[in-house]
């Protein structure tokens, strides 16, 4: 391992004797930094879609995992009975921790984002909620709705899996996703800087030729290649990188809508995550020269 | 060092010679002549491994080429100074570096110093060090491409037409200088048309004159 650094550390210091023998070209090198940035900008992006897919599922998935709520719709006579009638059936039902029936205060706040303050709740026909608290496990919705439809005909269970688990299913399928788009992004920059590679290798034919004749090993003449493009991919993902993280940091913040988009971002240490993605540019990019570098000497003479 | 058993070479097409046996032991100095066009330069090429005889067996150093590594080949072209009839350089690097070149291909660009300066000096290159090979005439270019072959101080010094462009004079001090190495122990192997240098390094070492003709290698006649 340290080796292996050291390795990489001396190559990126670099053989000048090396490098000066193959000359200078300008404009696959432009090209090869303009890649690596660009792939590097949309890892940055792809790596931000991943943690908030995935962030979401998590939330979704554990806050809501063990909370349901019962619904009361009942004449205003008979909604103080069958309520309490709920909440025993509730009390006696296995995987159940707690049933409480919320307050009119509670039930207010919950409407008044749609109804606005102030709303005279009492005197309308609005259902009653339970809220249930289960433990680890659950409960069993099937045969509770079977005794609640016999013993308190009102009452609607809601136990939230209807609809989050596809939410949850696609905020997973999203962080999966995303983890594809970085593997894609890597083996496209692969592919890339594997022909700009063997680009660079043809039209530098004579170049090569000379210096087999003068005693030099492919492992040398394949050296100065690799780390001219090395290094152009380090650079590019660099300024790609740190674009995308700017572009992230500048995305409008709107916490009071709390959606998905706005939560595309970095939170905490992960932050540091897109660091990495310069270094693994130079990794993809050592590794896709040195095999075009070495196949393309094999076959040149 | 070189060995070359019952070879024969072929373009694709007729076998521009065959059964051919030569031996390079060190201290030896060949010259090799014939027609235009014979096969000196193929001859050479097997010689130092850029080609692989079509037949017979090829030794470098004691290894067969057939069974080197690329790794070896480079390695034994380490000990082999080769003047290549069209010189062979790298444009964009300067004179002195591209005569430098085997040193920093090798990894013994720390050990060049005066030496480079002294050869240079030698050949007549000087004031030239700073050029790029394009901008050179071509006796220059041939005694910077003798300067390359000879500054890792090889075991075989394989020489194409050397002095083909280069005036008496020049190509007396070229010959001084491939004499003393012999002298060293270095093998040397020259292929030539140039029968006024066959007769002066005759003259300074014991030379054997080859010549290369009807698709045999023969011992030239006592004239030379
Ligand atoms: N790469 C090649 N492919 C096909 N034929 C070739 C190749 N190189 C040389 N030949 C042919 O092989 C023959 C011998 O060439 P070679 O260069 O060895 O001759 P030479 O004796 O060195 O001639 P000169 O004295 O003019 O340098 C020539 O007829 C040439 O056309
Ligand atoms: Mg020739």
């Amino acid at each position: 391992m340290i080796g292996a650094l050291r390795r990489g550390l001396s190559l990126l210091a670099g053989d000048s004797q090396a490098d000066r023998a193959v000359p200078p070209t300008g404009f696959t090198a432009n090209l090869t930094v303009f890649t690596a940035g660009a792939m590097a900008f949309l890892a940055v992006f792809a790596l931000a879609l991943s943690l908030a897919a995935g962030r979401l599922a998590d939330r979704w998935g554990e806050e809501l995992a063990r909370t349901s709520t019962l619904r009361i719709s009942a004449p205003a006579e008979q909604m103080a009975a069958q309520t309490a009638a709920a909440i025993r059936l509730l009390e006696t039902t296995p995987g159940v921790a707690a049933a409480r029936a919320l307050t009119a205060d509670e039930q207010r706040d919950l409407l008044e984002p749609w109804f606005g303050p102030g709303l005279p709740i009492e005197s309308l026909p609005v259902p009653q909620l339970i809220e249930i608290i289960e433990v680890d496990d659950g409960f069993d919705p099937t045969g509770l709705r079977a005794r609640l439809q016999a013993e308190v005909p009102g009452a609607v269970l809601d136990d939230h899996t209807r609809w989050r688990e596809p939410l949850i299913e696609a905020a997973g399928r999203l962080r999966f996703l995303g983890g594809v788009c970085i593997v894609l992004i890597a083996l496209a920059t692969a592919a890339m800087i594997s022909l700009a590679a063997q680009a660079a290798l043809s039209a530098n034919a004579q170049v090569i030729r000379v210096l087999r004749l003068v005693g030099a090993r492919d492992a040398y003449i394949a050296r100065a290649f690799v780390r001219r493009f090395t290094l152009r991919a380090l650079t590019g993902a660099a300024v790609g990188t740190v674009a995308g993280m700017v572009a992230i940091l500048l995305l409008p913040r709107a916490d009071v809508a709390g959606g998905f988009l706005t939560g595309l971002g970095f939170q905490g240490w992960a932050w540091l995550l897109p660091f990495v993605i310069p270094p693994l540019a130079a990794v993809v990019a050592f590794a896709a020269t040195r095999s075009a570098a070495l196949r393309c000497l094999k076959e040149q003479s | 060092m070189i060995e070359l058993r019952n070879v024969a070479y072929s373009y694709g097409g007729a076998e521009l010679f065959s059964d051919l046996s030569l031996s390079l032991t060190p201290g030896s100095f060949h010259f090799l002549t014939g027609p235009s066009g014979a096969g000196k330069t193929t001859l050479l090429k097997l010689c130092y491994g850029e080609l692989t005889a079509t037949s017979g067996d090829v030794l470098l150093f004691g290894e067969d080429k057939r069974q080197m590594t690329r790794d070896g080949v480079a390695m034994a072209r380490r000990r082999i100074g080769v003047v290549h009839q069209d010189c062979q350089f790298l444009d964009h690097l300067p004179v002195a570096e591209n005569i430098a070149l085997p040193m920093t291909a090798a990894g013994r660009q720390s050990e060049v110093g005066d030496d480079l300066n002294d050869l240079m000096a030698w050949v007549g290159l000087t004031n030239q060090a700073a050029q790029l090979p394009p901008q050179l005439s071509g006796g220059e270019r041939q005694r910077a491409a003798l300067a390359r072959a000879v500054i890792t101080s090889p075991d075989v010094i394989i020489a194409d037409e050397p002095t083909g462009n280069v005036d008496w004079e020049m190509s007396q001090r070229l010959l001084t200088l491939l004499v003393e190495l012999n002298k060293m122990g270095k093998a040397v192997l020259i292929a030539t048309h140039d029968l006024n240098l066959i007769r002066a390094a005759k003259a300074q070492v014991q030379a054997r004159v080859l010549r290369l003709r009807n698709r045999k290698l023969q011992a030239a006649g006592a004239d030379l």
